[in-house]
């Protein structure tokens, strides 16, 4: 890795930083932050939603959003000049050939109505001197060095018609062409899959050490900090909580708020064993479902979301569906909930076939689903007690009676029943989630379908959620079927999982032997790409089992 | 408030007491306070206030009959007998200006109702329930094609110049674009999660309309609704102007402006003072909508 | 692209059919009898009797539809029931006014709202800002012929710049018809330009908002760089749809000033049409109205592909 012996040069200072409001409001959103990063250094800024990670990275970009945000106290120096004071021209120079960014979302990032290679090459336009054939080699050269293929046809593409990942590497390459001696990295991983997430931080890191650039890395995950950290930076609520090494965070945190974040995340060992001996409350045989229009013209044009799938899940168990984004996992949750009519197949539930009934509402009384954003599965219009009672009320029940069983429901989830009059805008994501879970609770169905979760949550919530989950299991012997992209929650929580890709399931079993003990080839690419496959973060310790 | 939790105390306490009082956009009263905080809208509010109480209180205003023939007073200019002096037939023209606002008012009022409520049925219509889509948007379409202008004059012209008639010449070419909203407001918000959370509770079609579907519809109504209500008193003025519109008896600004044609090199004022009214009207209406639509959405200024 | 504009071709069938049957629904269910109306109240019953059979009103209402729809397939526009000319010699006699109306005054428009609309974007917020918005509210909110008195005294009755009323072709040479066209058209395009100017600040506001617009900052553009580089190619979209609606909704501004300048165009054509209850003049000028809004929409659709790569037909 880096050289620390040979002197290191402090590339990134900033020292008391405070941003605030525009106008001040009473607090400044980011206060007292000091950090640096050195030649070759990678630094994590790790924190939750709301702790003014981004914001930091903003400030040092001088991005912040004019008029609404302002650096108000502190010093930033990127090699020794403080950014914070130079004029916009100086600024302009500096964006891209001092300090360059890499942001989250590869799909927004890019102009959508321009060549990538132009717009990479606008970035030499605007920095270097050079004539148009000089500028198009080095643009070449640099795809090349994203490792993109067929670059000539890449250079002439538009966003569109690349890949996540190819479009991520577009912005790296527009980051990195100018070999910047600060490379900021904005959650750039988040938004794509696993196996591209771990091909886009190994291409990173090549870059960084090959011209020893400085990398601040913004993120949430700590399975990605564990992997590419040399130093981390934790922040909550806009204050700098701790700072460390990686080793010394990951190992031996000093501050209570770094523990609980810490041993929040999940690990990859499975803690559920199997359930064998309950009853089928789901069965799932030769589910099909297939898109796309028949005949006019082109025919043979079928997308097959899901193709012939069987899968299992008993009273009490938690089986999960894992999987990419386009592996059909959530086509299948909505097949099970007839949210989708399926192509082909059976769907039994406590033995009935629903797959082709028309009795929707009986089926809807014993299967219910929990969606991933809890901000947009309730609606913001209604109180909380109109959405718990909505269900129980079409299906009979007196108001007053469904308004006792909603408030019992609300206080088996965590919340209590005294805020049945609210709406859900004065609720966290978190306890939005369990909101939702109340009101599929309060159906008392036989099977919970949870689609993504708790994906939306920050770690500690996630972490809570998870437990929600479990306690619910036991006490109602509820069986849930767990959708989600995210090894580690899988290992979590689920009996058995079911693994897909390309609409088929590709690997089947206990939890135990799926994660422990992997087969199918993809799903040892799944598990391999995981970040920090070896770490037990609950323990604070290295994994023993793996 | 701390209800001990069955299942978890590690429930962040510090979490429930920030849920209090966050203010939410889009509440009535929060669009109330809006509507009264800039200088625009209180000048507007203030305008649309007095035009209407003209229009309610025309009798007591110091106004003589607006019909009143009077041969022997004919293009008077202002006086303290006729404030504003008087038209070719001898009438007051103030007075005709103060009872110009119940037609105009009345006619932006009708259309709306007649406009917001038939393109709330085909827009709920068409965009729930699929099948109706195909058919009712064609129509919706061709009726769109059609300059809406020309189809009142010709509606007017053919059906004899009503007070009635012209509510509807205005009103149908109205009907597409309000469905066309309404449309995509339910297009979007039924693929939103709570929508399908609704359906997998069992949550019937009617029920589903009136709890989750039309309420988001309401914000965007009721901007589209201001909007139509300035457009519709325009439109009034205009026909009438051409000559199709309201009996030309009665004392609308547009016949006002229409009558003052003639005269208008010899003088202009005729035509002027009810133009004013029209677009200090229309104007102040607009720029009601206007912050309304800022307030209540951002997204829909994009829709105009 | 060329199947595309088939399909798109093909799509316009149904919508002119849904306009040719609600003008006709129109002209046909609503009270009052052409009949009567033509042969005027002294004709006795068997003078309408008769001419109701002349002018097939006895058939059956579906017959009457498709009788009309077979004659406008053929090309057969009918005569007019007060002047007996064919229909087409007179939209065609007509047309030249209308259309330099329309171009000159879309010109203008397009030609100071777009300007305008990237002023007020930029300085969102400020002075310049609130003066464009002001000004762009004002601008459709009073009349046109109000608009269009007001210059016709200013301009031509108190300054004399210009004359007061009339139209010449251009065949009379192009100062003689530019000079009448100065006030109608100027007149004409100030709601154009209001709209148009709105829809260009809103859009590019938003667009500006965007992801892409930071990354452009990050490369170290200038604001100028990133609002003429990156934000109107991504806001054109929506302002050619807008420069599309402006186009249809001209016409209806047309009309009333034609009527105010007395330019001999279709809006004045479609008026006296309708004053003197002449049926075959109105119905096809309101299918020729209709057919180029729909063929708008049309070249509309095909512009949006030259502006934005992600939309191939």
């Amino acid at each position: 890795m880096t050289d620390i012996a040979s002197a290191p040069k402090v590339v990134l200072s900033v020292e008391e930083l405070r941003v605030d409001l525009v106008p001040a409001g009473e607090k400044p959103i980011v206060r007292n932050i000091n950090f640096q990063v050195m030649e070759g250094e990678t630094v994590c800024i790790v924190g939750e939603s709301g702790s003014g990670k981004s914001v930091t990275s903003m400030a040092v970009m001088g991005l912040l959003p004019k008029g609404s945000l302002a650096v108000t106290g502190g010093r930033i120096l990127l090699d020794g000049e403080d950014i914070t004071r130079v004029s916009a021209t100086r600024m302009r120079e500096l964006r891209a050939a001092g300090v360059a960014m890499v942001f989250q979302e590869p799909m927004t990032a890019l102009n959508p109505v321009q060549r990538v290679g132009e717009q990479i090459d606008e970035v030499l336009r605007l920095h270097r001197k050079w004539s148009s054939a000089e500028r198009k080699k080095s643009v070449l050269d640099m795809l090349e060095r994203v490792h993109l293929p067929d670059v000539q046809r890449i250079y002439r593409s538009y966003p569109h018609q690349l890949s996540g990942g190819q479009r991520q590497r577009i912005v790296i390459a527009m980051a990195l062409i100018l070999r910047p001696r600060l490379l900021l990295a904005d959650e750039p991983t988040t938004a794509l899959d696993v196996t591209t997430q771990k091909q886009i931080l190994r291409l990173i890191r090549e870059l960084q050490d090959e011209e020893r650039t400085a990398v601040v890395f913004v993120t949430h995950d700590f399975g990605v900090v564990s992997e590419i950290a040399d130093r981390i930076v934790v922040m909550n609520r806009g204050e700098l909580v701790e700072t460390g090494s990686c080793d010394k965070i990951l190992s031996d945190p000093a501050d209570d708020y770094t523990r609980m974040l810490v041993s929040s995340v999940p690990s990859l060992i499975p803690r559920c064993g199997p359930i064998e001996k309950t009853p089928k409350v789901l069965d799932v045989v030769g589910l099909s479902k297939t898109y796309g229009k028949k005949g006019f013209g082109k025919s043979g044009n079928l997308v097959h979301a899901a193709n012939g799938v069987n899968f299992t899940v008993r009273k009490g168990e938690i089986t999960g569906i894992i999987g990419e984004s386009g592996s059909g996992k959530s086509t299948v949750a909505r097949c099970v909930i007839r949210l989708t009519d399926p192509s082909e197949g059976a769907v039994l539930v406590n033995g009935n076939d629903i797959a082709s009934t028309n009795n929707l509402k009986a089926v809807r009384k014993k299967v219910q689903y929990i969606f991933q954003d809890p901000y947009r599965s309730l609606n913001p219009r209604r109180t909380i007690a109109q959405s718990l009672m909505e269900g129980l009320v079409n299906y009979g029940m007196a108001d007053a009676e469904a308004y006792a069983k909603a408030a019992e429901t609300l206080e088996l989830v965590g919340l209590p029943a005294g805020v049945m009059g609210r709406y859900p805008h004065q609720f966290s994501g978190g306890q939005r989630q369990r909101i939702a879970i109340a009101r599929a609770l309060v159906m008392k169905p036989d099977l919970l379908i949870a689609d993504e979760a708790v994906s939306a949550l920050d770690v500690s919530v996630q972490a809570q959620v998870l437990d929600l989950f479990e306690t619910i299991r036991k006490r109602t012997g509820i069986a849930v079927l767990f959708i989600t992209h995210d090894l580690r929650v899988a290992a979590q929580i689920c009996n058995s999982i079911v693994v897909m890709q390309r609409g088929q399931v590709v690997e089947a079993g206990t939890a135990a032997d799926v994660l422990s003990a992997p087969q199918h080839p993809y799903t040892q690419t799944l598990i391999a790409a995981a970040p920090a496959p070896g770490w037990d973060f609950q323990n604070f310790r290295p994994s023993r089992a793996v | 408030m701390t209800t001990p939790t069955l299942t978890e105390p590690s429930v962040p306490a510090q979490d429930l007491p920030e849920m209090t009082t966050v203010p939410e956009t889009g509440t009535v009263k929060a669009t109330l306070r809006a509507v009264f905080s800039t200088w625009a809208a209180r000048i507007s509010l203030i305008v649309v206030v007095l035009i209407v109480a003209m229009a309610l209180l025309a009798p007591w205003l110091g106004t003589q009959d607006p019909v009143q023939i009077a041969p022997g007073e004919r293009l008077q200019g202002s006086s303290l007998a006729h404030f504003l002096g008087t038209d070719s037939y001898g009438r007051d023209v103030y007075s005709r200006v103060a009872y110009g606002a119940r037609i105009s008012l009345a006619v932006g009022a009708g259309t709306v109702v007649i406009s917001v409520l038939l393109g709330i049925f085909f827009g709920v219509l068409t965009g729930y329930f699929r099948w109706a889509d195909l058919i009712v948007m064609r129509f919706m379409d061709g009726l769109m094609a059609i300059p809406g202008i020309l189809l009142a004059i010709a509606l007017v012209a053919i059906s004899g110049a009503t007070l009635t008639t012209v509510l509807i010449a205005i009103a149908v070419p109205e009907i597409p674009r309000v469905a066309r909203m309404v449309r995509a407001v339910i297009l979007g918000v039924r693929t939103e999660p709570y929508v399908e959370a609704a359906t997998c509770l069992g949550t019937g079609i009617w029920a589903m309309v009136w709890r989750h579907l039309l309420p988001s519809t309401l914000a965007p109504l009721l901007v589209q609704g201001t909007y139509i209500f300035a457009s519709a008193i325009m439109t009034e003025s205009i026909l009438s102007f051409l000559g199709a519109g309201i009996p030309p008896e009665t004392p609308s600004w547009g016949n006002m402006m229409a009558e003052g044609r003639v005269y208008f090199l010899l003088k202009p004022e005729l035509i002027l003072y009810p133009g004013v009214m029209v677009s200090l009207t229309v104007l102040s209406v607009n720029m009601l909508g206007d912050v309304l639509r800022d307030q209540l959405d951002p997204r829909m200024a994009k829709r105009l | 692209m060329g199947v595309f504009i088939l399909k798109r071709l093909l799509s316009a069938v149904p919508v002119l059919f849904m306009v040719a049957v609600i003008v006709f629904l129109v002209l046909r269910l609503s009270p009052g009898d052409p009949a009567v109306m033509i042969a005027g109240p002294n004709a006795t019953p068997d003078q309408l009797a008769a001419l109701r059979d002349a002018m097939g009103l006895n058939e059956p209402l579906l017959t009457q539809l498709f009788v009309w729809l077979g004659q406008i397939l053929s090309g057969d526009f009918g005569v007019s029931l007060v002047s007996g000319q064919p229909v087409t010699h007179l939209i065609m006699d007509r047309f030249g006014p209308t259309l330099s109306l329309s171009i000159v005054t879309l010109i203008i428009a397009v030609v100071v709202a777009i300007p305008l609309g990237v002023v007020a974007a930029w300085q969102q917020g400020k002075l310049l800002d609130r003066l464009v918005m002001a000004g762009s509210v004002l601008g459709f909110s009073v009349p046109v012929f109000i608009i269009g008195y007001t210059m016709i005294l200013i301009f031509a009755r108190i300054l004399g710049w210009f004359p007061v009323q009339g139209y010449k072709p251009l065949s009379d040479g192009f100062g003689e018809f530019a000079i009448r066209l100065v006030l109608p058209a100027v007149s004409l395009s100030f709601p154009y330009i209001a709209l148009i100017a709105r829809i260009v600040r809103t859009n590019v506001i938003e667009v500006m908002n965007e992801d892409y617009i930071r990354t452009a900052r990050a490369k170290g553009l200038t604001e100028r760089g990133v609002l003429m580089g990156h934000a109107l190619g991504n806001a054109a979209v929506p302002i050619i749809t807008i420069i599309g609606v402006s186009i249809a909704m001209l016409i209806g501004g047309v009309v009333v000033t034609e009527s105010v300048f007395n330019i001999p165009g279709l809006g004045r054509l479609v008026l006296e049409a309708v004053l003197a209850r002449d049926y075959t003049v109105i119905q096809s000028v309101i299918l020729l109205f209709s057919t180029i809004y729909v063929f708008i929409n049309l070249v509309v659709d095909l512009l949006y592909s030259l502006f934005d790569p992600r939309i191939r037909y």
